[in-house]
């Protein structure tokens, strides 16, 4: 099977995921206790039957569970996720709004982590018995013990209440809103380092373990000692013989992750007020605004659908032997 | 035939018995698994002997708010509502410890049903039964189980139920691929020929062997059970009249800039208990696995 068709047979399938995904979801709002208009209504400091009936009808809910899902799927498939009562905006718009700070604190936490993962791995695995071994492990336990937001919460202590160099939370100052734009950046940059060391200090912990134990795991192969055999430099052995075939256990791991990574991001968010999807996640569960929460779910359910085939097809590239199967 | 059976299950038997002593010495020779262990036990005693010794009613406001710790009698201190955080650390541990657990059985329950199915049938049923873990492994985990407590409400039973539906992907899978190794060996072709019955090979013969990577992958399951509900309860999505570590850390997280210590000490907690058991989980890995051990 050529890729092309591997990439097309991976779309159809993972197209399949996603409308499960989106009955799931509905399934579930429709089956729990109080619905979009009770939640109005509350808001409203409570309405009698007859506002509650116009309510419904007005948002479709009177009709029966088939149509509603149905109509629901036909306007995804128009990218259309509903409308928020909550924000009063469409939830698309909500959604595309807060997308950019989640994927600058995703992708600048994974990058961070992969980085320092591979350095710290590679190293491990070159000496046995050094600090840096006796580092990774250490890592690896703390990473994976430690819950995140209380590594984020002893960051703000330390490096806001105890030395304040870093902002408590946020994205940007609100000052600089008519500020250049290169200024902007900065400022925002700064507020990053926090979130993105906190939630990048999980998978740290995980990548340098891997990148020791798969190098490892490659020093001893037949190719690596063929190479050391025929005289090789030891730095040319190591780094382009074993390190390029230590890569796709990385990257493997790094896109099955990423669910996990957007897990991490809700609460990383959470921690430091950083304004993006995982802040309108919490907001719209605690407000019950079912629109926000089934389009937020239905659309970070697609980023990992499309992370796991932009996974799989790199494994491909990289390691022509998966090819075959 | 059930002169097969019985002789199958003695030799399964002998095997096991033989494996546990090796396992156990294997276990205590290694020092980080002890020193886990040895954690493990001095929590535990914490958590459910603390409470007769220190009898302080963790919800009763007994002094200043934000006292610190070591002052007035209060060891750990005072949280936001002036009650004492040693109480809090018992009867939190408590609950925290026993969500974890009980997530951790309902994983367990789920994968190990999914993943022997579909090892031991294979064909159809495996590719049925793997879509739809595969279709688990999709739905971003936290975000799910968040809709679930607010949908259905905070109880302690919705949020053990909410991190168990969401976490057993792991264990079906490992448990699958030790049913495919499994089933191909021959106790299992004669306990076949034997005419044993699906269900009989399945949780007689087949499971005990494969327990090993089940055990070890169920252990974690505990410690990610209790970082899970932790993280749950720090974004308010828990029971409010149930004491947990996580919901120690959710209350108390507005004022972490004055009192970081009412922060400080639950998370702690959750870290040592969370580390206590993956260090016991990496020793029952490697006494389990002897082959691993020797890469």
């Amino acid at each position: 099977m050529g890729l092309g068709q591997i990439l097309a047979k991976r779309i159809g399938y993972g197209l399949i995921l996603l409308i499960a995904v989106v009955v799931l979801n509905f399934t579930l709002i429709t089956i729990a206790p109080g619905d979009v208009a009770d939640s109005i209504a509350g808001d409203m400091g409570g309405a009698d039957a007859e506002v509650l009936a116009e309510i419904r009808s007005r948002y479709g809910l009177d009709q029966p569970f088939a149509v509603q899902l149905g109509r629901y799927i036909s306007s995804i498939a128009a990218l259309d996720l509903g409308y928020s009562y909550f924000y009063n905006a469409p939830v698309t718009e909500l959604i595309l709004q807060r997308l950019p700070a989640t994927l600058l604190l995703v992708f600048s936490s994974q990058i961070l982590a992969i980085a320092v993962g591979l350095v710290l791995g590679v190293m491990a695995a070159r000496k046995p018995n050094s600090f840096t071994n006796l580092i990774v492990t250490f890592l690896s336990l703390f990473g994976f013990a430690a819950p995140v937001f209380w590594t984020g919460i002893l960051l703000i202590i330390l490096f806001v209440a105890i030395w304040p160099i870093f902002p408590v939370g946020g994205m940007m100052s609100a000052s600089l809103i008519d500020a250049p734009w290169y200024e902007q950046w900065v400022n925002i940059a700064y507020h990053l380092v926090l979130p993105m060391v906190t939630l990048a200090s999980i998978y740290l912990a995980l990548y340098s373990r891997l990148t020791r134990a798969s190098m490892q795991e490659v020093l001893g192969s037949d190719y690596v000692r063929t190479a050391r055999a025929k005289g090789l430099a030891e730095n040319k052995v190591f780094y382009k013989h074993a390190l390029k075939n230590s890569l796709g256990p990385l990257v493997t791991v790094a896109g099955l992750q990423f669910s996990a990574v957007i897990s991490g991001a809700v609460v990383v968010e959470a921690v430091f007020s950083w304004p993006g999807l995982g802040t309108l996640a919490l907001q719209s569960i605690l407000a019950r605004d079912t629109p926000t929460i089934m389009g937020i779910l239905f659309f970070s359910s697609l980023v990992v659908i499309v992370v796991n085939i932009l996974t799989d097809m790199a494994l491909r590239m990289i390691d022509p032997r998966i090819r075959a199967d | 035939m059930s002169d097969i059976n019985t002789q199958t299950k003695d030799i399964i038997d002998i095997q096991a018995t033989s494996s546990l002593r090796e396992m156990t010495t294997m276990f205590f020779r290694n020092y980080a698994a002890v020193a886990g262990l040895i954690l493990l036990i001095t929590i535990l005693l914490f958590v459910f002997v603390g409470p007769l010794v220190h009898t302080t009613d963790p919800f009763e406001m007994v002094w200043a708010p934000f006292t610190m710790p070591m002052q007035e009698g209060f060891i750990l201190g005072t949280d936001y509502l002036g009650r004492d955080i040693l109480s809090a650390m018992m009867a939190g541990g408590q609950v925290s410890l026993a969500i974890g657990l009980a997530a951790a059985l309902v994983s367990i329950i789920i994968g190990v049903s999914v993943g022997a199915f579909a090892g031991y049938y294979g064909g159809l049923v495996e590719e049925l039964l793997m879509r739809f873990t595969e279709f688990f492994q999709v739905l971003p985990t936290l975000l799910f189980s968040m809709v679930i407590v607010a949908l259905f409400g905070a109880s302690l039973l919705t949020v053990t139920l909410a991190i168990g539906v969401v976490s057993w992907t792991a264990v079906a899978r490992v448990t699958r691929s030790e049913f495919l190794r499994i089933r191909e060996m021959e106790y299992v072709a004669a306990a076949r020929s034997g005419s044993a019955r699906d269900l009989y090979l399945i949780f007689k013969v087949i499971l005990p062997n494969a327990l090993p990577p089940i055990v070890v992958q169920a252990n974690l399951m505990v410690g990610s059970a209790i970082l899970f509900e932790a993280a749950l309860s720090f974004l308010g999505l828990s029971d409010p009249n149930v004491m947990s570590w996580g919901q120690v850390i959710g209350s108390n997280r507005p004022y972490i800039l004055d009192a970081g210590f009412a922060v400080a000490i639950p998370g702690f907690a959750i870290f040592l208990t969370v580390l206590a058991i993956s260090l016991v989980g990496d020793g029952l890995n490697d006494a389990l696995n002897p082959k691993l051990r020797q890469r």
